[in-house]
């Protein structure tokens, strides 16, 4: 045993002293990480603790409970099954929605067969996943006014005019949409690079064996992108539970918070609007400690029933 | 492949041409829509029903109100800052640490690759970042925009992968001539990654313009603010529109002014897309080369 211990601190001096210029490359890369990243992985021990900023992490109390004060208040608390509701939801309506509109849009754009029009299409799809948040909300915002584009829309299929956010039934609908809007284009190139990889072979054989274009697409293309649609579809429902709080910060307010509230923008409101340091961070914990399990159990799922995993 | 033009092909193919169309409009609308309002008169804009397809009537007020706004002008200056800075220090960061990637043969490469890849699976989460970087003494300080996001390890990879397809031959040659890993990555890998380093550039400069979250929770001094977290101030929370103007049309005025905000700050995005989109889609070409 101690001769291998000498043997390994003589090959790791040696292994400096041949490659030191290595390492100080990437010792900023290092620090940036132990800064930026596990040091606010330690910092999650103030979920245990009641957090006192003039204490800091380490000298503040621990919490009641063995530490679980902050889990058992937030369990329950009247709002977590709000946000575990609204949660699920959004993503329910981006899975069933949102999922196959990106394949759906890869399938016709294959269709197409002028090349320039289809590079059009391509390009105005493809732009709104530049804006910022900032902007889009900002329009959303605009259109759902009661003299909004919305309500113009709505006007045609006759329905009355009405501030369209202050309504909590319309808000989930609404987020899915913008957000399909915004990345509808972007996510289909993945799928249209799938496409690009089969075998156009198997296309012309199809022809000849008299396949329609309908048949083709469903016998021919699906089957093809589908190692690429399951892994799209692991790493969906892997974050089932994690739902970004950037625009729905910018789109909710108090009077449909029983729709919008989900657990990250929660985390946020609770943390740093009505500094709870703790118990947010305990929310936060809890929601990833979801998230992990999830992506483990869709992997799993995965891997059973087909060859294609992440991991 | 002989194309057979059946009634039923070309009926597919009028169907198809439809539909994209139709999609077009819906994403281009919006954008339109605001270029309008914003060129509106407003006595015009209120009496006005339906979809607009040109202004109604034609008045430049909103964007000599945005263009003589001090507050925006800050902002974009701010915003100016973060982007070059922070283009600096992501580009020397990601490219040092995509090199040592490559770098297989030094003791420490396995144990320092698991520690980086790690942290794209697990993270602090919101507050224990918040908190981190304030203890830095970073709290209302525009580097707390900068150094915080100076690594994204998803980019740092992509640029590893492209990395690695220079031949390894070149490394060898270098060494022997008596140069160093530094000679290497800036002399070689860098000078033969341009087409990487502009996606790099433009992944990063986008994340910079477009972001908002980070300004609002650390930002608190007004001469510091970002353009986007000024634009959300104003269109989010409807702040800070002092309109001279005495009008019975208030609300008009201001919809125009708003929808001027919108068409300023994304026309920086519109000059530099033909390169958003040739190279962000490279970028995602590099991503599944690796798969």
């Amino acid at each position: 045993m101690a001769e291998n211990k000498l043997k390994l601190s003589g090959r790791l001096a040696m292994d400096f002293r041949k490659n030191w210029p290595l390492y100080l490359m990437v010792l900023p890369v290092l620090a940036f990480y132990i800064l930026f990243a596990y040091k606010p992985m330690v910092g999650i021990i103030i979920a245990f603790k009641d957090y006192k900023p003039a204490l800091g992490i380490w000298r503040s109390p621990w919490a009641d409970n063995h530490g679980f004060y902050h889990f058992i208040d937030f369990f329950t608390s009247i709002f977590c099954k709000r946000v575990l509701v609204n949660t699920l939801m959004i993503s329910l309506y981006d899975l069933v929605i949102g999922f196959p509109a990106p394949i759906i849009l890869a399938l016709l754009l294959n269709e197409v067969k002028s090349a320039s029009f289809k590079k059009v299409v391509q390009t105005i799809t493809y732009f709104p996943h530049f804006i910022s948040a900032v902007v889009i909300c900002g329009m959303v915002r605009q259109f759902c006014l009661t003299d909004g584009l919305f309500n113009i829309i709505g006007g045609w299929f006759g329905l009355e005019p009405k501030s369209l956010l202050q309504i909590p039934g319309n808000f989930r609908m609404i987020f899915t949409l913008t957000n399909i809007w915004q990345g509808v284009g972007w996510a289909s190139i993945i799928y249209l690079a799938a496409i690009a990889g089969v075998d156009t072979g198997l296309y012309e054989a199809a022809a000849l064996d008299g396949a329609g274009r309908f048949q083709r697409i469903w016998h021919i293309t699906l089957p093809g992108i589908r190692p690429t649609i399951i892994i799209m579809l692991i790493m969906r429902i892997g974050s089932l539970m994690n739902v970004g709080y950037e625009k729905i910060i910018l789109l909710y307010n108090e009077s449909i918070y029983e729709t919008a509230d989900v657990i990250s923008t929660y985390v946020y409101r609770k943390g740093l609007l009505e500094f709870n340091f703790s118990f947010s961070t305990a929310v936060n914990l809890f929601n990833s400690i979801m998230n992990f399990a999830l992506v483990y159990i869709a992997n799993f799922i995965s891997r059973k029933f087909s060859e294609t995993s992440l991991f | 492949m002989v194309e057979r033009k059946t009634p039923g092909e070309i009926t597919l193919n009028v169907f198809i041409t439809v539909i994209m169309v139709f999609l077009s409009l819906i994403m281009l609308y919006p954008m339109l829509y605001e270029i309008f309002v914003s060129f509106s008169e407003p006595l015009k804009l209120f009496r006005h029903r339906g979809l607009m397809f040109a202004p109604a009537g034609f008045r430049t007020y909103a964007y000599e109100w945005v263009l003589s706004d001090k507050e925006i002008w800050t902002g974009y200056k701010n915003t100016l800052f973060v982007i070059v800075v922070g283009l600096v220090v992501n580009l020397t960061l990601t490219s040092l640490g995509a090199y040592f990637l490559t770098r297989k043969d030094c003791m420490w490469h396995k144990p320092i690759t698991i520690l980086i890849l790690i942290t794209m699976y697990f993270s602090g989460g919101m507050i224990p970042f918040f908190l981190t970087v304030k203890d830095l003494g970073l709290y209302d300080s525009l580097f707390a925009l900068i150094f915080p996001t100076a690594i994204s390890t998803y980019n740092m990879i992509l640029l590893r992968s492209y990395f690695q397809s220079i031949p390894e031959s070149l490394v060898e040659s270098v060494l022997i001539d008596g140069g160093g890993h530094f000679t290497i990555l800036f002399r070689i890998f860098i000078p033969l990654s341009l087409p990487a380093m502009a996606v790099m550039l433009l992944y990063y400069g986008v994340g910079h313009w477009n972001t908002y979250f980070n300004a609002l929770i650390f930002i608190k001094t007004k001469s510091k603010f970002t353009l986007q977290l000024i634009l959300r101030n104003m269109l989010i929370m409807g702040s800070n529109l002092d309109v001279d103007e005495q009008t019975a049309e208030y609300e008009q005025v201001v919809e125009s002014i708003k929808a001027a905000m919108v068409i300023v700050s994304t026309v920086p995005i519109l000059c530099i897309y033909p390169f958003l989109q040739k190279y962000f889609v490279g970028g995602l070409m590099i991503g599944s080369l690796k798969e």
